[in-house]
């Protein structure tokens, strides 16, 4: 009666195994947490930038600012991914896999974090850009001193979200190899023959990003504040 | 005019032929307006007389189609005026407020001091700091602008302005998002800044006000000055019609 249970057991919670190829795993979660990072200060530090651009409102620079923004709103990260790891050595640019998994990342990254801090820009009432103008501050003292950090504040939440989502996206950098939890825990559960480390990799995951969203939720609470 | 002055000050602020449409309306329809230095002139009008457009265009936060504005000597119109050194001696207070809600009031005020007047932080909150002690808030500093009441914030707003070292103020109804129980504090401030000798342009419908601090009342109607004078010319005796009407609605709505 309990067979199942036993096998389920030894497949997916094998200690032996799970000792055995735990330093690989630990490998993996090192690269996704490199990734990760650089893609969320690359990623946010671009949204930022060409959020803070648009509000100057220059005919195309727009256009230009919105075409990026949709284009990489509507490829999937996958395919994105995949165009600069294959097709930018034809360009005799040499392409890494860390390096074309966080290129395509912080694109869209910085495309989503755009589009959300654009939003929260022309959320920002009227007059407070009047009340700063008032004063005598410049367009961009105003922008960076008055507007930006109430936009970046109202948008903490959906922000969060989306930065939870396309840093998890670094498993896919394991198609073009990227030595990740993810390329990690799947060539060890075939090497083992037992898919032991799938489990180690999702637990290396939950390491990673529980704690992200329990921050994301604290910085929620932090940043919210009544008008 | 009761002093035997011959030769009156150089007005603070001037308007000449001033002109601003949107579209097809005539907003500001030719204003000529001269405000002399520690007068205190105050606008009245039906809702859409173009009140906020004429304080607005003073320091150009709207741009006027034509005619001069003259602060402190120089006509601001001319190319190449620097706005934002125009803008520190024209403060502006606001009928919502407009703090930034992200700062404390102490950061409000000193804003500006720091990033446009360039002051080292101690310079800027000492100045802060007797701004807002003037308006009676010394002990708020430190607070929020969520934690403050409303007439509370039009305070900071009012010191925002003063800590520019400004040579007028200007109010767009500063006192008609307050509850009524509110709308004394700030008043009392404005009347002290009055006593103090400030230049001030008041758009408001507080008639008791008027009648107590003002030294002149402009009545406009579409655009234009249809009247103005003393508050008790205005207000006993108007010689326009309209303005007869517009004070007489104004002073029942206002028991
Ligand atoms: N940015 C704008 N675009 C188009 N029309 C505007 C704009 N600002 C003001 N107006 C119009 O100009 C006219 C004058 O507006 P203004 O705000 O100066 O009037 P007001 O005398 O201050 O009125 P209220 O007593 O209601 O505040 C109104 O008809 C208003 O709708
Ligand atoms: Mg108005």
């Amino acid at each position: 009666m309990d067979n199942g249970l036993e096998r389920l057991v030894f497949a997916f919670f094998n200690a032996e195994i799970a000792a055995a190829w735990a330093p690989k795993i630990l490998e993996g979660m090192w690269v996704t947490i490199l990734v990760s990072l650089a893609v969320v200060a690359t990623g946010l530090a671009l949204g930022l930038a060409l959020a803070a651009l648009r509000a100057y409102r220059i005919g195309p620079v727009d256009v230009a600012i919105v075409a990026f923004v949709d284009i990489l709103r509507a490829l999937p990260p996958l395919v994105v991914i995949i165009i600069l790891f294959f097709a930018f050595p034809y360009l005799d640019l040499p392409m890494s896999a860390f390096t074309a998994t966080w290129l395509s990342l912080s694109l869209v990254l910085a495309a989503f974090a755009e589009e959300i801090w654009w939003a929260g820009i022309l959320a920002v009432p009227r007059g407070q850009w009047e009340a700063a103008r008032s004063t005598g501050l410049g367009f961009g003292a105003t922008l960076g001193y008055v507007v930006l950090p109430q936009a970046v504040r109202m948008t903490v939440p959906p922000l969060v979200n989306r930065v939870i989502a396309v840093t998890k996206g670094t498993a896919l950098g394991s198609v073009v190899a990227l030595s990740e939890i993810v390329s990690q825990a799947s060539s060890a559960a075939s090497l083992a023959g037992n898919p032991t480390p799938l489990t180690l990799g999702a637990a290396a995951y939950l390491a990673i990003f529980v704690p992200v969203v329990v921050l994301g939720r604290w910085l929620e609470t932090r940043f919210a504040w009544k008008r | 005019m009761t002093s035997a002055e011959a030769v009156p000050p150089a007005p603070i602020l001037e308007l000449v032929a001033l002109h601003k449409n949107f579209g097809p309306l005539k907003v500001l329809d030719g204003i000529d307006l001269a405000v002399r230095p520690r007068e205190l002139v105050f606008v009245i009008g039906p809702s859409g007389s173009g009140k906020s457009t004429l304080l607005r265009c003073c320091n150009r936060l709207e741009e006027p189609d034509s005619g001069a504005v003259i602060v402190d000597g120089a006509d601001i119109m001319r190319p190449g005026t620097d706005l934002n050194a125009v803008r520190q001696k024209i403060g502006m207070v606001f009928q919502s407020f407009n703090l930034y809600p992200h700062m404390t009031a102490l950061g409000n005020v000193t804003l500006a001091l720091r990033k446009v007047q360039g002051l080292a932080r101690d310079a800027a909150e000492a100045r802060g700091r007797a701004a807002l002690a003037q308006v009676g808030l010394a002990d708020k500093e430190n607070s929020y602008p969520n934690a403050l009441s409303g007439g509370q914030q039009q305070r900071v707003g009012i010191a925002r302005a003063l800590a520019l070292g400004p040579k007028i103020v200007l109010f767009d109804e500063p006192t008609s998002a307050l509850d009524p129980e509110l709308v004394g504090s700030v008043l009392a401030v404005m009347r002290e800044l009055k006593a103090a000798g400030m230049t001030m342009v008041v758009v408001s419908h507080e008639l008791a006000f008027a009648r107590a601090a003002a030294d002149r009342v402009v009545f406009m109607e579409g655009g234009r000055i249809v009247e103005q004078g003393s508050p008790e010319a205005i207000f006993g005796n108007p010689r326009e019609a309209r303005t007869r009407a517009f004070v007489s609605r104004l002073s029942q709505g206002h028991g």
